[in-house]
Parts: C-alpha cells; sequence; structure tokens
C-alpha cells in the first residue's frame, strides 16, 4: 500500500516536470515542424541559473540557508529564470532559426543540433557554470505537511507540483481561449492563411518560442529544487531527459498541447511503476517501449489526429 | 483603387506571370478568369503579399505595395478568401469567423458585422460550435466568405468560391457576392466558372499562361465568340 502510494507520488511529481518540458517541444512542432533539439539546454539553462541566483543571493544574505531566505525568494528565482530564457528562446529563434524560415527541414534541425551544442559547450566554460556538479542552496525551508504510512507529503512536493500545474492551468487558457492562443493555433494550422487573417505570423512564432523556453526555465527550476544537486550542462542525464519529455510529446500526439500534458503524466507514472514493480535498472526501458508501443498502434499520439503526414 | 502594373512572378525557374496588368474601381466586382495554371491564384497571391513580385508594380489606394507583409496588406482592408476555402479545419465555425476579425478589437461593430454574415449564410449560425472541419464543402465556402466579411474588406479577393459546389450552392454564393459589393465592398474575383462570373461582373480581365489575353466588359467579353469557345465551353459549330 505505502509502495503503491510513493509510486504514483513520485511518477505524478515526475510527470509533472517531462510534461512541463514536453509542452516546448510539441509547441514549436505544431508550429514550425520541427523538432528543437535546444530545448533541452534551455532546461539546463533554467536549472543552472537558478542554482546561480539562489547561491548569489543566499550568500548576500549571509549564507543562513533556506531558514535566512524570505519566503519569496524562490518565486522570484523561478520568475527570474523565465524571463531570461525566455529572452534567450527569442534570440535563438531570431538568430538561428528565423533565417531558415522556407528552408528544407532538414536544414533546421541540422541548426537545432548546432545550436544544442553551442549551449552545452559554452554551458561548460570556466566563466559561465563549469564542468562541475554543484548544489543549489535550499530556497524554501522544506517541512512535512501530512504522512500517510510511511510516505511523507512535503511542502517541496506540493510547491513542485503546484507550479507545473499552474503553469500548465496557464498555457492551457493561453492557447484555447485568448485571441493570442488562437492565432497560435492559426498559424501552427495554416501559416499562409494565418497571414491572410491578419495575424503577424513571425511574432506569434517568436513568443511560442519564448513561451516553450520559459515552460524549460521552469522545469529547470522544479529539476534543481527536486534534485538539489546539477550535473554539468553537457552531462548525458540531461539529454535523457530531454528525450523523454519529447517521447512524452509524441505519445500524447505531437503539436497538441494538452497531449503534452498527458504524455508527460503517462511517463512519470509508467517509468516509476516500472521501476517499483519489475526492475528499477530498465527505467529507461519503459518509456522508449511505450514510445514503440503507441506508434505502432497510434501513430499520432493519444490525443492526435489520426492523419499520416506527407514527409 | 487597385492598380496593378506589368506584374511578374516566378516560382524557381518556372515564369508564372509575364506582366500582368490590371485594374479594380472603387465600387467595381471585376472579375478574372482563366484555364487551370493561368497564373489567377498567383495574380491574388502576389497582391497579398505572399508571394513576391519579380517585377512590375501594385498600388492600393495609392499605396505601393511592395515589401509589405500579408498581415500588413490585410490590415489596409485588402481582404482574400483564398483557394480551397482556407479554413482552420481544427477549430470550430466560430472560433474562425472570430480569427476573420482578428485585426479588429472594436466589439460592437464586430457582432454587428458577425451577426449580418450569418443573415448571410443561415446554415453557419446552427453550426458555430460544429469543428470547422466537418462542414461540406459547400458550407466550408460559405465559412470563408464570412470571415473575410469579418476582416471588414473595402477590397475582397475571392479565389473560386464556386469551386466544386452544387449549381444552387453556386448561384446562393454569387447572389451573396452581389450583396456583398452592393453594401460597399469593391470586389476581385477569380473564376473558371466564366459564365457565372461574367453575369455578376462589371468587368472582366482573362488571363492565360500568365498573360492578361482579353479585357472590357462583362457583358462584352460574355458576348464574345472567343471567350465563350475557350471559356464557357461552347462547341464550335463545324
Ligand atoms: N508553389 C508553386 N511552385 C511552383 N510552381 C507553382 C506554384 N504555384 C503555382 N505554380 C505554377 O504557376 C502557374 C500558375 O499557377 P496558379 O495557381 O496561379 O494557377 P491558377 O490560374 O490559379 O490555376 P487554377 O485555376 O488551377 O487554380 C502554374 O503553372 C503552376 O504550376
Ligand atoms: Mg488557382
Amino acid at each position: 500500500m505505502d509502495q503503491l502510494l510513493q509510486t504514483i507520488k513520485d511518477g505524478i511529481s515526475m510527470g509533472s516536470l517531462y510534461a512541463l518540458i514536453a509542452l516546448g517541444y510539441t509547441m514549436v512542432y505544431g508550429i514550425l515542424k520541427f523538432i528543437n533539439f535546444a530545448h533541452s539546454d534551455v532546461v539546463v539553462l533554467g536549472a543552472w541559473l537558478s542554482l546561480v541566483m539562489a547561491d548569489t543571493t543566499t550568500r548576500a544574505l549571509g549564507g543562513a540557508g533556506a531558514a535566512g531566505a524570505p519566503w519569496w525568494l524562490g518565486g522570484a528565482v523561478l520568475v527570474t529564470a523565465m524571463v531570461a530564457c525566455g529572452l534567450i528562446g527569442f534570440t535563438i529563434e531570431r538568430l538561428a532559426y528565423k533565417p531558415l524560415r522556407g528552408s528544407p527541414r532538414l536544414n533546421v534541425l541540422i541548426t537545432a543540433i548546432g545550436v544544442s551544442l553551442f549551449l552545452q559547450n559554452t554551458g561548460q566554460l570556466r566563466a559561465v557554470f563549469g564542468t562541475n556538479p554543484r548544489s543549489i542552496p535550499p530556497l524554501i525551508h522544506d517541512a512535512t505537511l501530512l504522512t500517510v504510512g510511511q510516505v511523507n507529503f512535503k511542502l517541496l512536493d506540493l510547491i513542485g507540483f503546484g507550479t507545473a500545474v499552474a503553469l500548465m492551468i496557464g498555457l492551457d487558457y493561453l492557447v484555447f481561449h485568448t485571441k493570442l492562443g488562437r492565432a497560435m493555433r492559426a498559424v501552427s494550422h495554416n501559416r499562409v492563411t494565418a497571414s491572410l487573417m491578419g495575424i503577424p505570423v513571425d511574432r506569434v512564432i517568436s513568443f511560442t518560442f519564448v513561451t516553450g523556453a520559459m515552460l524549460a526555465a521552469a522545469g529547470g527550476f522544479l529539476w534543481a529544487l527536486k534534485y538539489e544537486t546539477i550535473k554539468q550542462p553537457a552531462d548525458s542525464s540531461w539529454v535523457l531527459l530531454g528525450l523523454k519529455a519529447f517521447v512524452a510529446a509524441v505519445v500524447g500526439g505531437i503539436g497538441n498541447v494538452r497531449g503534452a500534458m498527458l504524455g508527460g503524466m503517462a511517463i512519470g507514472l509508467l517509468e516509476n511503476f516500472g521501476s517499483a514493480y519489475l526492475s528499477s535498472s530498465m527505467k529507461d526501458v519503459y518509456v522508449f517501449a511505450l514510445l514503440i508501443v503507441v506508434l505502432l498502434v497510434r501513430p499520432g499520439g493519444i490525443l492526435g489526429k489520426a492523419v499520416v503526414e506527407k514527409v | 483603387m487597385l492598380e496593378v502594373t506589368d506584374l511578374r512572378v516566378n516560382y524557381g525557374a518556372i515564369k508564372a506571370l509575364h506582366g500582368v496588368t490590371l485594374r479594380v474601381n472603387r465600387g467595381e466586382i471585376v472579375t478574372l478568369i482563366g484555364c487551370n495554371g493561368a497564373g489567377k491564384s498567383t495574380t491574388l497571391r502576389a497582391i497579398s503579399g505572399i508571394v513576391r513580385a519579380a517585377g512590375g508594380s501594385i498600388t492600393y489606394e495609392g499605396r505601393d505595395l511592395a515589401g509589405l507583409k500579408p498581415h500588413d496588406i490585410v490590415r489596409l482592408g485588402l481582404v482574400q478568401a483564398p483557394e480551397g476555402r482556407g479554413i482552420f479545419s481544427n477549430m470550430t465555425v466560430a472560433e474562425n469567423l472570430e480569427l476573420g476579425a482578428f485585426i479588429r478589437s472594436d466589439r460592437d461593430g464586430i457582432s454587428a458585422d458577425r451577426e449580418k454574415a450569418l443573415t448571410l449564410f443561415p446554415r453557419l449560425r446552427e453550426r458555430l460550435d460544429q469543428s470547422a472541419g466537418t462542414l461540406s464543402g459547400g458550407e466550408q465556402q460559405m465559412l470563408a466568405i464570412a470571415r473575410a466579411l469579418l476582416t471588414r474588406p473595402k477590397l475582397l479577393l475571392l479565389d473560386e468560391p464556386s469551386l466544386g459546389l452544387a449549381p444552387q450552392i453556386v448561384q446562393i454564393i454569387f447572389r451573396i457576392i452581389r450583396e456583398i459589393n452592393e453594401q460597399g465592398a469593391t470586389i476581385l474575383l477569380v473564376e473558371q466558372n466564366a459564365h457565372m462570373a461574367l453575369k455578376v461582373a462589371h468587368r472582366a480581365y482573362v488571363l492565360d499562361v500568365g498573360r492578361i489575353v482579353m479585357e472590357g466588359k462583362a457583358s462584352d467579353l460574355a458576348a464574345s465568340e472567343d471567350v465563350q469557345d475557350a471559356y464557357m465551353g461552347r462547341k464550335r459549330a463545324g
């Protein structure tokens, strides 16, 4: 019973992170039809920026750690990381992808790999984040809110999950209930027709990138909060995180915002149930097995359209 | 109102337009007819800024449109309902209409225009919450026109609004084109259905492989033997 509850809790907690990151993949794919390989590097950036900010501010406050940190510090770090990554997302799109509008998709894909390598290597510079893992000082004084059996529900769990869910609800509202969201869906459906409605297509694309990057930053921040120790920017675990989030987007139906959220949750739960009840050494295998099954049974993803895409 | 002079457009190595010159005066319905591949859609795409002109000029209300983005051109009141309807099939009928009003923020004006459009096309009113992808071809065409009306066009470009529609629906569409014109919008109508187009239009141009080969009053063109032979399906006797 305890194990079941613990597994569900871990699965949802991890799943909400995957979902947050998957949204960026799916939004960019939906609008530009390419996989933004640099997306996971924006997650890394979000995590490391959070670390650096947490480090500097807590030090400035006398190094008292979470006890000395004001209650709003975590929120301030999150918002700053999101804004910074949003700006970087904007710059990446403007400098790397926009000049390729209308080029073959392969060119854009290769460029995305280039951007990813650039970000990884810049991050490794000693003057930037370096090549050693570091720990983020606690920003929030954790406490156990509730204990069921032997499963603890802590404040940090609640904050992590709550933030992810709030951001997803916000995004869902933006996409499905605002004029801007309608414009985003129009551009993703057909760019030319959207422009004939008077929609400034390039600006909508920029905005989509910025939103995806901001969600990635939030994912990075929550990751840092959850794991405390942050691997160096080019560590392969980041690539795996990005890959799983991408799988989540595909499983949910690439291009579909609600699908990405669903896919993220599904993968988080699957991974944790597999590790808890089957074998923990095969943790990653379950995720990719699910990908294969979904691609075979429902190639468009769970919420995706059942159409075959012309390549 | 619209002045197209010696317009040339290439798609890579393919020359689609070799110097098209045409004029649309305020208040008119002008039709551009021609066979498949003549370059009719290309002409409209160039006017809307979707494809770049390789030469010549497009002037609208005395203003050169060169270098303007499609969305800037829409804001000038030059609106296109594209070929193949171009509705957003992933959204509802209501959302499609709202996208037509994307550039506007006058709430009262929008709901008045929406009401007007739904009165023209009562079928759309019954289907407001239905996904636009599930509409029939004729209904989709109605939606495309209604949506363009919500943009409040001064000059409306229509690309083959009758394509693939049953004769009764074609009648309805053409009646509405005339109504829209009588309510003040100028119309440039691209059609393969030369018979209907020449009936509704004031003036006409005939496009053939990227060139204007004939122009004049619509009634004169409709009476011309060449036009009847080539575009209205009349069989030459003997
Ligand atoms: N994107 C494109 N790339 C290459 N060639 C194109 C493209 N679009 C149109 N063409 C070519 O340009 C010419 C004119 O095409 P256009 O679509 O303007 O014809 P149209 O008169 O609208 O024909 P239809 O009545 O069939 O719609 C055709 O020869 C067509 O093959
Ligand atoms: Mg055409």
